[in-house]
Formats: structure tokens, C-alpha cells, sequence
């Protein structure tokens, strides 16, 4: 009844062909079995505001949405009453490509954007999984990390300004469309990684970035952890352009070997073996490429590298759009997963060790991928069987590990009946009250996606 | 200020860290702007983040305003005692804590001056980027709170881009912590928030710092130009053609004289304008990179582009801008710097436009600024003694900042609001902005106890600002 009355209520407020509440579309934007009584498909961040507006007096909880890629980050929310379907809100309301600067409408796909700024020979760092899909909204929101984020840091470092609806349902902005700016608080900030529980994203602006020239890519392969993470420290401290730097452990390594080949990509040697295996892509123009493919396969040698490399370009290119992906294949490896992200002070051959004895000692299959510096995804799978509880064995032993080591964990993906049981957060850096005043100076009736965050927010 | 709370704060911190005679606070009273002096009623110096915390739980219990001040060259006032109170000086917790070299990470005291980062990690290849001109002097717990830049963010970015892990001290004396080794959070990005916020947030007590390795090649070119517009479109299209050198900084003809009679750096003195463009990186790139730039400021007809032959000849170039500021104190008893930012492609326009506007008012406006991320710095020199000139002078830095505004841009880029700019807030916010802005002070300063009178405006209303900018301009006349 709550449907037909709260639909024809919206319909009224926004005209019907606004809003959705036919049972099949409610269950394509259910968030961990939770089904909204309607979808509402704003057109302007005006009729954003007009629906919170509304779900602030009628004390409705609202989830915003672009591709709904990514839905399943977060805790299942508390309340879902309204969809927001923000995939309407989708133009680019500036581009001065002579400025480098682009401010775009969170609906906007990731893919399409891509193209507006190849025209100009420009792009924006924000390589995310689903990428086929995904909006800048939703990547924003989402905070999952882009794959060049070794070179290009993350949204933080060029995201210079919003425009979003807060919870009293006003229009508010944050930043600008200048690359330097410090007049105010910078509100947008908090606006990543905070799955849409401060606010309704409607606009981003960001520092755009030239193409570079020439590209290339490697895949250095190792007997040990030891001898990769040398490998990796070498070419860290040579201070190399490097713009994506990945480490694959064996077990993840023999997934992505098995999908290139099922996608009759070329498999690269190191991970046809199952090896450690680092891969590296760089740009600049064609001296700068061919310098660091040189100093590549010096530090590999100097490393005792099994393998060293050089990557064709299509077999780099298929490598480098699977590893943006990682997310994706890694939360679907198994029927049943557990993906946490790891964020450690330092990955070390004793962390390496920890995290497989975790797995052995809980018989189950996994790996980690290492993303630029700090960051691990931890991955424990299931071919079959009653392993919920190994699964969440599993996460706690992984949480203990790393809060023994003054990192933090999040849960990425776990069967929802572990997800509903674990905390999707964990570590040393917790500050759950400072992010409940946040939350309430935003959202102070609890409208966005209420119990998705963390800690009930 | 009560005498209880003065003997309070003695018992404490000991005398030597307390100073409350009236010839000692006068030191405080006012930073690098041109804000008029606001004395504060006791000055304390803490050496641990634990006495900074007790001290503000006791100015909670005396209800007396707290501000913090690192080495005071802030230029928005943003380090003066709006309301009296307690500030605290941070300049004796002023040491490095860990150094982590594989990890290019430190940890430091905000009262650890800027440069002295880099001294004490350069010899292993790394520095602290962020560098304002007064990185002499001013401190990195400073550089926190006004989110500073510099010459080198160009291409690095700002002090938020190279922090990771803060730990703050609340107005109620709460210790808290956030961030990672990594800058990575758990939870909503609160580093992003605290830092830029101005000290009306929090008391920042330790900062762990990213740091940057040096590059292999360095390239510094002057290229000198007979007319400021081919001078900016220079700058505009080297941004165009996707150059981003680590530095772009240009100098006005007015300006590079005043620079050349004090600092003899090599600018010509009979040119209209100077680019001091630095590339970074590998030596295949830059090499590349500085002919593109020679080529673009041929093609807009510079005069000439020569590039330092060596270390010796770039530092004398970058003396010549880091030390214009002051040379310009040898033309005029004071000068009023803006900070507005334009959309890079916007700056032929701009500074057109601003000569104009020197013109309406019968100044000669200088600029010597960041123009290759859109930060200008115009230059408004005045006789405080004078009135009228004095009036003129906010008038016209008035109507500079507006149409940066109305360009597309901002009205701060670097130096913060502060309480030189927030009755000036109302160009770039709405009420809803303000709103939430209150909102998220409200949710950690709860009764303004921190840093009181900044960012927010005091007044609303155009002709309210007018008035409240005269007076916050006043200085001492």
C-alpha cells in the first residue's frame, strides 16, 4: 500500500513519467534484498531537491544511484523507501578543455565522459571498475580506488568542487572550478567514499589531465614475495612515472590468467605459472617510455626476476582494463567470497605469510592484490558447501592481522548473511563519532541511505 | 581574561611558557596581513599535544576564545585574536618525529617550520612539495590550517594533497586522530575537511607529512616578453597544450623593476612582463617539455627565452620572485596582496581588466603570480596614513576580487579568508552554502570557541560588506 500511495503522491509532485513503481524495476534496484517502494528519475539537481524535500516531511529514507554497479558496498541500508535514479542527471555543464577543468552531472557514465575528453586529448584518472557502466556520481560516492591511483593519487587529489542536495533538500556547493581554491570549507571531500549517506550528488568538478603520447606496460614475474616487493621498492625509489604498479599473488594471478584466456586475450608468461607478478604501465612520450622499460628490465635483473615482460600493446591493454575490473572478477571468483580491502602501514613478506596462513588455516583458496602503496585486496573463496562459517573465521583473523599492524579493513563483498553479521569496517582509525556530527550537520534527519555507512550511519 | 585563569595557566605550563605583559603580547598581535592589530589577552607556547589539550579545556572553563598561530605570516588573519583569549603558539612543539624514508613519510609538531622538512630529508632524495614563499619561516601546523601553496603546486598540488594522517585537539580537549600511513580513511575523508579549515575546527597537534622524491631533471627558463597579454597567452596555451611544468610564475613589468633594483636576479629591467617557467621530472621529458614552452612563447612573441645555466642562476631567479613581496616595501609604507583565482584561460582578460581597474582608481597595480594555476596576487601598495588612498585602495581590490569571482573563479587560492576576506564570502556562497558551512562548524565548534570571527560572514549584504571591508582593512589609522 506504502507503493501506490507514496508513487502517486511523487507522481503528482514530479509528473509520471518521473517516477517508477512496478514490481520487476523495484527489485532491480533492491541494495542487499532490500526492495524501494518507488524509483524516482530526477531530470535537475532542482528535482532532487524537490523529492527531499519531500522525503524530509514525509520522514522517507532515499538511496541515489547511478549504474547501481556498486550497490552491494556498505551495510544493507535501515530503511529504503526511494530510489533515486540519478542516470537523468547527466550533462556536462562545463568543459574548458583550455583550462583543463570539467564539471559534469553525477549522472554522467564514466565511458561516455571518456570519449567527450579523448576529443580534446584529455581524461580524467578516475579508472574504476564497472567502468563499462558506471557513473562519476556513483565512482565518487563509491570511493573505490581507480587502478592509476599510484600516479594520479585519488579523487581527493583532483576533485575540486560539488554541487549536491543536503538533507534539508537545499541546493549547497563546495570548491569551485578553479584548480586552486581555499575559500571555504572544503565540503566536497567528504563527499568520497561516503556512499551516499552525507547527501545527493548532482554535480562534480574536476582537474581534467592530457593524454600522454606513447604508453607501455610491463609484467615481471617472481619465484618469492621477497624478490617482488625488492622489485617493487627499487622502482619506487627510482621515482619512475609509473601511472598503475599491481602485485598479484599466485592465486590471483591463476584467475586472471584463466579469464585473458577464456576472453582469448594473450596470457602472459608469469601468470600462465602462477607466479608473484608485478605489473607496471607507464606514459609520457616515446623517450620517457623506452627510459623506463630500460630501468624495468635493469631492476628486474638486479631482482632475480623468473620473468621479465614487455607487453605488446593489446595484450597490455587487455591486462591493464582487467586489472581495472579486479574488483568485479574478484567479488565473482567463487559462488561464495569474501573481498576486504586492506589498508596497511606496510606490506611486508611477514604480512604476505599471515594473510596465506589465514587461508590455509581455514582450507580455503584466495590471494591478494596489491594497488599502489598501502593498499591490499584480500581475497578468500568458496567453491561450494557450508563455509560461512570459515568465511567469517576468515575476516576476523584478516581484521585482527591487520589492526595488529596499525591498518584498517573494509569489507568489499561477503555473502549477505556473513555481511549482515560482520562490521564491514574495522582498524585503527575508526573516529565514529566525528562521522556522526558530520552526518548530522549534512543529513540531520537521517534521510540518505541510513545504516549503509558504518557504525548505523 | 580572569587572574585565576592566567595563574591556572602558569601552574601548568610554568612562567616561561605564559606571557601575558602587554609588551610581550604586542609580538602577537598581528600576522603577515594588513589587518589591524588584535591583541590577545595571553599568549601560552605548550610543548605537548597533552598541554594543548588541557589548555583548551581550561579556556572552555574560563569560556575565553583559543587561537592557534604557527610563525604568524598568515595573510588573511587568520592567526590573530579576533576576540582576545588564549592563543596558542605552537613554535616550541617544533620537532620531527619519524621519518620513514622507504615509505616517504614523516611525522612532525605544527610548529616545525616548513623548509626545515626538506633539510632534514634531502640528503636522501625527498622533499616536503608545498612550498609558500615564506617557507623560511612559516610552519607546517600553518600550512595545515590555511591548506598553503605555493609556486610548486602547480604541478604537486596543495598541503592537503601531501597529508596523510592528522592528530587535532577539539575545542572540549578531545585528542583524536585521522588518516593513515597511506592517507587512506576509514570512513568520511575528515582529513579533507581539517585541513584548510582555518583552526575553526580543531587545534592541529601532529601531522604526518607525504614527501616527494626529487626529480632527476630540473629546467628553469625566464622568457621575456614586451607586452603582458602575449605574456598570458603564453601561460594559456602552455596549459592548452597539456605542458604542466612544476612552476609558472609571472611577473608584471611595474613589478620585476621593483624586484630587479632589490634582488638584481637578471630580469630586464625595460620589459613589460617575465614567465619563470620550472619543468620536473626525467631528464627525457624535460628535455622535450622546455622546447615546447620555448616554442609557445616564441610563437606569442617573447623576446627572448633563456634558461638557467645553473643551480646558482635558478636560485637567483627564484630569490627574485620568492623576495618580491618585499622588495615592494621599498615603494610603499604597506600593500594589500589579493589571492583570487581565474580559470587559467581566463588570465589575458583578467589582467587586462585589472590594469583598468588601476587606472579607474589612479594605482598602479602590480602582479607577481601564480599564473599557471589561475592564482593571481595583484598588488595594491598605499600609505595607511592617507584616507583617501586607503579607501581607494579597498575599492578597487574590491572590485578585482568580484570580477575574479564573476570569471568563474575564487576569492582565496591560497592565503585562506580569515577575517581579511569573510564579509566577502557572500560573492561565492548562498545562504544554503552558509547553512551547511554553519552547520559543520556548529558539529565541532559548537560555541565558537575556536578561532572565533573567521570564514563566516559577520554581516550580510553588499553594502554591509563595503563597510565591514573598510574596517577590517583599517589597519591603525
Amino acid at each position: 500500500m506504502l507503493t501506490a500511495n507514496l508513487a502517486t503522491k511523487l507522481q503528482s509532485l514530479l509528473g509520471a513519467t518521473r517516477v517508477t513503481a512496478a514490481e520487476h524495476s523495484l527489485l532491480s534496484f533492491a541494495v542487499d534484498g532490500m526492495s524501494p517502494a518507488a524509483i524516482i528519475h530526477p531530470a535537475s539537481a532542482e528535482e532532487v531537491a524537490e523529492v527531499v524535500r519531500f522525503a524530509a516531511s514525509e520522514k522517507l529514507a532515499i538511496v541515489s544511484c547511478g549504474s547501481r554497479s556498486k550497490l552491494e558496498m556498505g551495510m544493507p541500508p535501515a530503511r529504503y523507501d526511494i530510489a533515486l535514479d540519478m542516470t537523468g542527471v547527466c550533462h556536462i555543464a562545463h568543459y574548458d578543455a583550455g583550462d583543463l577543468t570539467l564539471s559534469v552531472d553525477a549522472g554522467m557514465p564514466l565511458r561516455h565522459l571518456e570519449q567527450a575528453l579523448a576529443e580534446k586529448q584529455q581524461f580524467l584518472p578516475l579508472a574504476v571498475p564497472c567502468f563499462e557502466t558506471s557513473t562519476v556520481g556513483g565512482a565518487v560516492a563509491s570511493g573505490i580506488d581507480s587502478v592509476l591511483r599510484q600516479q594520479y593519487g585519488t579523487a581527493r587529489d583532483f576533485l575540486i568542487g560539488a554541487e549536491f542536495v543536503d538533507g534539508t533538500g537545499k541546493i549547497c556547493k563546495s570548491g569551485g572550478r578553479v584548480v586552486k581554491n581555499v575559500t571555504g570549507y572544503d565540503l566536497h571531500k567528504l563527499l568520497i567514499g561516503s556512499l551516499g549517506t552525507l547527501c545527493v550528488i548532482t554535480r562534480l568538478n574536476f582537474r581534467t589531465f592530457p593524454l600522454a603520447q606513447v604508453s607501455g606496460g610491463q609484467l615481471v614475474s617472481f619465484a618469492s614475495v621477497e624478490g617482488t616487493l625488492a622489485f617493487r621498492r627499487e622502482l619506487e625509489a627510482a621515482g619512475l612515472p609509473i601511472s598503475n604498479l599491481e602485485v598479484l599473488s599466485p592465486g590471483i594471478a591463476t584467475i586472471l590468467a584463466a579469464i585473458l584466456r577464456s576472453a582469448k586475450s594473450g596470457v602472459p608468461l608469469g601468470l600462465e605459472q602462477g607466479r608473484w607478478c608485478v605489473y607496471a604501465s607507464y606514459e609520457g612520450n616515446a623517450a620517457v617510455v623506452e627510459r623506463v622499460s630500460r630501468e624495468l628490465e635493469k631492476f628486474a635483473r638486479e631482482t632475480n626476476a623468473a620473468n621479465y615482460e614487455p607487453l605488446d600493446k593489446p595484450t597490455d591493454e587487455s591486462l591493464g582494463g582487467m586489472l581495472r575490473e579486479a574488483f568485479e572478477w574478484l567479488r565473482f571468483a567463487s559462488p561464495l567470497v569474501l573481498l576486504v580491502r586492506l589498508v596497511l602501514p606496510e606490506f611486508s613478506g611477514e604480512v604476505s605469510a599471515g594473510l596465506s596462513d589465514i587461508l590455509k588455516a581455514n582450507s580455503l583458496r584466495g590471494g591478494m592484490l596489491l594497488r599502489a602503496r598501502g593498499i591490499v585486496y584480500f581475497l578468500a573463496q568458496v567453491e561450494e558447501g557450508a563455509a560461512l562459517d570459515r568465511l567469517e573465521k576468515t575476516a576476523k583473523d584478516v581484521t585482527r592481522l591487520v589492526a595488529e599492524k596499525q591498518g584498517h579493513t573494509t569489507l568489499l563483498h561477503a555473502p549477505l548473511a556473513l555481511k549482515s553479521r560482520a562490521s564491514i569496517r574495522a582498524g585503527a582509525d575508526e573516529n565514529i563519532g566525528l562521522m556522526r556530527r558530520v552526518k548530522q550537520a549534512f543529513d540531520p534527519q537521517g534521510l540518505f541511505a541510513p545504516g549503509r555507512f558504518w557504525g548505523g550511519l | 581574561m580572569t587572574a585565576s585563569l592566567l595563574r591556572d595557566l602558569n601552574s601548568l605550563l610554568g612562567p616561561r611558557n605564559v606571557l601575558h605583559q602587554k609588551e610581550d603580547l604586542m609580538l602577537y598581535e598581528y600576522d603577515g596581513s594588513v589587518e589591524k592589530a588584535r591583541r590577545p589577552d595571553v599568549v601560552v607556547f605548550p610543548h605537548t599535544t597533552e598541554e594543548v589539550s588541557r589548555i583548551v579545556k581550561l579556556a572552555a572553563e574560563y569560556q575565553v576564545p583559543v587561537v592557534g598561530r604557527g610563525a604568524g605570516t598568515g595573510l588573511s588573519g587568520g592567526a590573530l585574536a579576533r576576540g582576545g583569549g588564549v592563543m596558542i603558539v605552537f613554535a616550541r612543539m617544533n620537532r620531527i618525529l619519524e621519518i620513514d624514508l622507504e615509505n616517504q613519510r614523516a611525522v612532525v609538531q605544527p610548529g616545525v617550520v616548513n623548509l626545515d622538512i626538506t633539510r632534514a630529508v634531502e640528503k636522501a632524495g625527498l622533499y616536503f612539495a608545498p612550498d609558500p614563499s615564506s617557507q623560511k619561516s612559516c610552519t607546517i601546523g600553518g600550512n595545515v590550517a590555511e591548506n598553503a601553496g605555493g609556486p610548486h603546486t602547480l604541478a604537486y598540488g596543495v598541503t592537503v594533497n601531501h597529508i596523510a594522517a592528522l592528530e587535532l585537539v577539539l575545542p572540549d580537549g578531545e585528542i583524536v586522530r585521522m588518516g593513515s600511513k597511506h592517507g587512506d580513511t576509514s570512513g568520511y575523508d575528515l582529513c579533507g575537511l581539517f585541513v584548510g579549515s582555518e583552526g575553526t575546527l580543531a587545534l592541529v597537534t601532529e601531522i604526518t607529512v607525504k614527501l616527494t622524491r626529487k626529480p632527476e631533471a630540473v629546467k628553469t627558463l625566464l622568457a621575456i616578453f614586451d607586452s603582458v597579454d602575449d605574456a598570458s597567452l603564453s601561460v594559456a596555451e602552455i596549459t592548452a597544450r597539456g605542458i604542466t611544468p612544476a612552476a609558472c610564475e609571472m611577473l608584471d613589468g611595474w613589478t620585476l623593476r621593483v624586484v630587479e633594483d632589490y634582488v638584481h636576479a637578471g630580469f630586464p629591467r625595460d620589459s613589460a612582463a617575465v614567465l619563470l617557467v620550472e619543468l620536473e621530472g626525467l631528464r627525457e621529458a624535460t628535455g622535450t617539455q622546455a622546447e615546447a614552452v620555448v616554442d609557445v612563447c616564441r610563437t606569442h612573441c617573447a623576446r627572448e627565452v633563456r634558461a638557467a645555466k645553473d643551480e646558482r642562476e635558478r636560485e637567483l631567479l627564484w630569490k627574485g620572485r620568492k623576495n618580491a613581496f618585499g622588495a615592494l616595501g621599498r615603494l610603499a609604507p604597506t600593500n594589500y596582496v589579493l589571492d583570487g583565482v581565474i580559470p587559467r584561460s581566463k588570465l589575458p582578460q583578467a589582467l587586462q581588466h585589472i590594469q583598468e581597474i588601476g587606472k579607474k582608481y589612479g594605482f598602479a597595480i602590480g602582479n607577481i603570480f601564480h599564473a599557471g594555476d589561475g592564482n593571481l596576487h595583484p598588488i595594491v601598495l598605499y600609505d595607511p596614513r592617507d584616507a583617501k588612498a586607503f579607501e581607494k585602495a579597498i575599492a578597487a581590490s574590491g572590485e578585482i576580487i568580484r570580477y575574479c569571482v564573476e570569471l568563474g573563479g575564487a576569492l582565496t587560492g591560497e592565503h585562506g579568508v580569515g577575517m581579511e576576506k569573510n564579509e566577502l564570502m557572500t560573492l561565492m556562497f548562498s545562504d544554503a552554502d552558509f547553512d551547511l558551512m554553519r552547520r559543520v562548524h556548529h558539529a565541532f565548534n559548537p560555541d565558537s570557541s575556536l578561532n572565533p570571527g573567521k570564514i563566516f560572514p559577520l554581516s550580510k549584504g553588499c553594502g554591509e560588506i563595503r563597510v565591514k571591508a573598510k574596517e577590517m582593512m583599517g589597519g591603525n589609522q
